[in-house]
């Protein structure tokens, strides 16, 4: 009992850097109705700037927030400069474009830093939660920046008018164009978004896995799988979605002999070719209808 | 209403076949494949071994992405994921040679009908998917296969993280040649017929059926065509092609390995595609030209390059010339021609 309990707690706390990303998948997803193959990359490429940065002698909070803002700065830019040009293209072209800032941002992240493994501080420690030894300071971290991360997100959609015009540009771009919001640029600012949660999820992950230009590409696939078992359409379904793909991964891993820990990402494939035959829309999304 | 026709071809006059044959002949398009057919035989009597090493390579690759433009090039599913079929006919006949003794040659077809089995199953669920969410199944598909090639239980098959040695072949009969040569003319035999096999398929109403439901799948359903069966058997065939290919490497290079078919194999097949050209079947060599030499020059320059000049050369194609090599020569024929009529 006491083990399905640690594995639980545990299986949260991985699960939060799903969240994470699941959560900036599903923002650019919302923007452009794209999944971005890039995400992971980008996140290690922000938390390499980060690592750069404390071996300047920042210290830890300075070269945080300053990552996410370069991030975000580093975000939006990509949008502008790669899929502003092309957001007309075929679908084809797209991915393809995904694909090309994936292999861009990795081998010079290897350029930059070389692939040897660092290891990368975490700002909460590694010491036993309030005296428990089932779970460390650096999870319980993981789990609450989450949480707050997706509240300020809620609150920012629900609250601001920036937010209310993100959403309309998101939902009905002609529409939104005509009552006057820059629907381009609500879609650069969903792409900066993205890149600074993406950032915050990598600087999390890194003290775990260890820092390196391939790190995120298991992270990656399984915040996909968070994102579309919860549901692209929606950010808390994402969210709740990366957590539940935590849970799953670590009991799996703890329950299944052999197959949870050697075919964890096996794992992350079935469950996504299950989810989309199943329930297209995720747990929490809701059924897209198009007019043919 | 095919018989009548078929017997005006059959009595017409013998003048009549003889210009159609001359026509034929001199048709440039097909002096050209011709011409680049005996080149390809005469190269390997000319050059250093290790030459002809690469350029059998050329050829494997080459197949790998005419499997994976057929799937995406003629029937517009997106696949990540052919990393993974090449992976599963280098195993298959790593191990069938490895393991039970059998000779290599008999592990293509083996290769083949494995690879049609699993891309046919694949393509199952991917019916279910379109576009972006095929692209996600088919990504988590790739990144989870070298893992499952590790996986201990079958390591006894698979050879585990070590992977498996293969023997190379020897000529046979006897033939006064080396066995890089050899390998380079099966691999040549085996590329031309699975090209003009793809081009026949293309051409055919079955590969009219496969590009009417690339161009609408709605309009194509309508017409009658069965859109799902198509599909999968379209998955199927890719696959082989590529399961094929793969059983070449494996032969090939005399090792296979779970980590040389990793994402980044995936990326190179569609780079190959990309730039050969979508939807182009002589534009897979100019693919697999590129996939075989260009990261070799990038790593001659700085190592690690190789990602971001692929990367980067993407981008180009897509923003320069959408159509790929094969878009570019049929621009510059068009301009040509139009310059020499003014």
């Amino acid at each position: 009992m006491e083990q399905l309990l640690q594995q639980v707690l545990a299986g949260l706390a991985t699960g939060a850097i799903y969240a994470c990303m699941a959560l900036a998948v599903v923002m650019i997803y919302q923007a452009i109705d794209h999944l971005n193959f890039a995400q992971g990359e980008m996140a290690m490429f922000s938390t390499f700037i980060a690592w750069q940065l404390m071996r300047w002698g920042q210290p830890y909070w300075v070269a945080f927030i300053a990552s996410v803002v370069l991030s975000f700065i580093g975000g939006v830019a990509i949008e502008r400069v790669l899929f502003r040009p092309i957001h007309n293209a075929p679908i084809l072209s797209q991915i393809v474009a995904f694909i090309a800032l994936f292999n861009i941002l990795n081998s010079s992240a290897g350029q930059i830093w070389d692939f040897t493994i660092k290891s990368f501080p975490s700002p909460f420690g590694h010491k036993p939660f309030l005296g428990e030894p089932l779970i460390d300071t650096h999870q319980v971290g993981m789990i609450g920046v989450t949480l707050a991360m997706l509240g300020l997100l809620y609150l920012f959609f629900r609250g601001t008018r920036l937010g209310l015009a993100m959403r309309a540009a998101a939902a009905n771009p002609e529409s939104a164009r005509l009552v006057g919001i820059r629907v381009g640029w609500m879609t650069a600012l969903g792409w900066g978004m993205a890149a600074a949660i993406g950032a915050v999820a990598g600087m999390l992950i890194a003290p775990v896995v260890f820092l390196e230009p391939n790190m995120m590409l298991g992270v990656l696939l399984y915040g996909f799988a968070g994102a579309v078992l919860g549901g692209m359409t929606s950010p808390a379904g994402a969210v709740a979605g990366g957590f539940l793909v935590g849970v799953i991964e670590n009991l799996a891993g703890t329950f299944i002999p052999y197959v949870g820990r050697e075919l964890n990402l096996t794992i992350a494939l079935v469950l996504i070719v299950a989810v989309l035959m199943v329930r297209p829309s995720g747990i929490f999304g809701r059924q897209v209808v198009t007019r043919v | 209403m095919s018989a009548p026709s078929k017997e005006s071809v059959a009595f017409a006059p013998p003048a009549v076949a003889a210009i159609g044959r001359r026509a034929a002949l001199s048709d440039p398009k097909r002096l050209f494949v011709v011409g680049l057919v005996v080149a390809a035989c005469v190269i390997p009597l000319l050059t250093r071994s290790f030459v002809t090493f690469q350029l059998t390579q050329v050829m494997v690759y080459a197949l790998a992405i005419l499997g994976l433009n057929l799937l995406t090039g003629f029937n517009g599913q997106f696949s990540l994921g052919h990393s993974a079929f090449y992976g599963i006919g280098a195993y298959t006949a790593a191990i069938l040679m490895s393991r039970w003794g059998i000779p290599y040659f008999w592990t293509l077809p083996a290769a083949g009908a494995v690879c049609f089995g699993v891309g046919f199953l694949f393509g199952l669920p991917a019916l279910r998917l379109q576009g972006l969410y095929l692209a996600l199944a088919t990504f988590a598909l790739a990144i989870a296969m070298p893992q499952i090639l590790k996986f201990r239980p079958i390591e006894g098959f698979t050879g585990g993280v070590q992977g498996l040695f293969l023997d190379k072949p020897d000529p046979p009969f006897g033939l006064p040649i080396s066995a890089d040569q050899w390998l380079y003319y099966f691999t040549l035999a085996v590329l031309l017929v699975m090209f003009a096999g793809a081009a026949s398929l293309v051409r055919s109403r079955t590969g009219r059926a496969i590009m009417a439901i690339r161009d609408n799948p709605i309009a194509a359903a309508a017409m009658g065509i069965n859109t799902a069966l198509y599909k999968t058997l379209t998955f199927g065939v890719s696959a082989l092609y590529t399961g094929v290919a793969g059983a070449l490497g494996a032969i090939v290079v005399q090792f296979v390995a779970p980590d040389s078919f990793s994402f980044l194999l995936s990326v190179s097949f569609l780079v190959g595609l990309v730039i050969g050209g979508v939807g182009s079947i002589p534009g897979c060599l100019v693919g697999g030209l590129f996939v075989l030499y260009v990261p070799n020059i990038a790593e001659s320059v700085s190592t690690g390059l190789a990602g971001a000049v692929y990367g980067v050369i993407l981008l180009l194609v897509i923003f320069v010339m959408p159509a790929g090599m094969a878009g570019f020569v049929r621009f510059a024929r068009a301009r040509l021609s139009r310059l020499r009529r003014s």
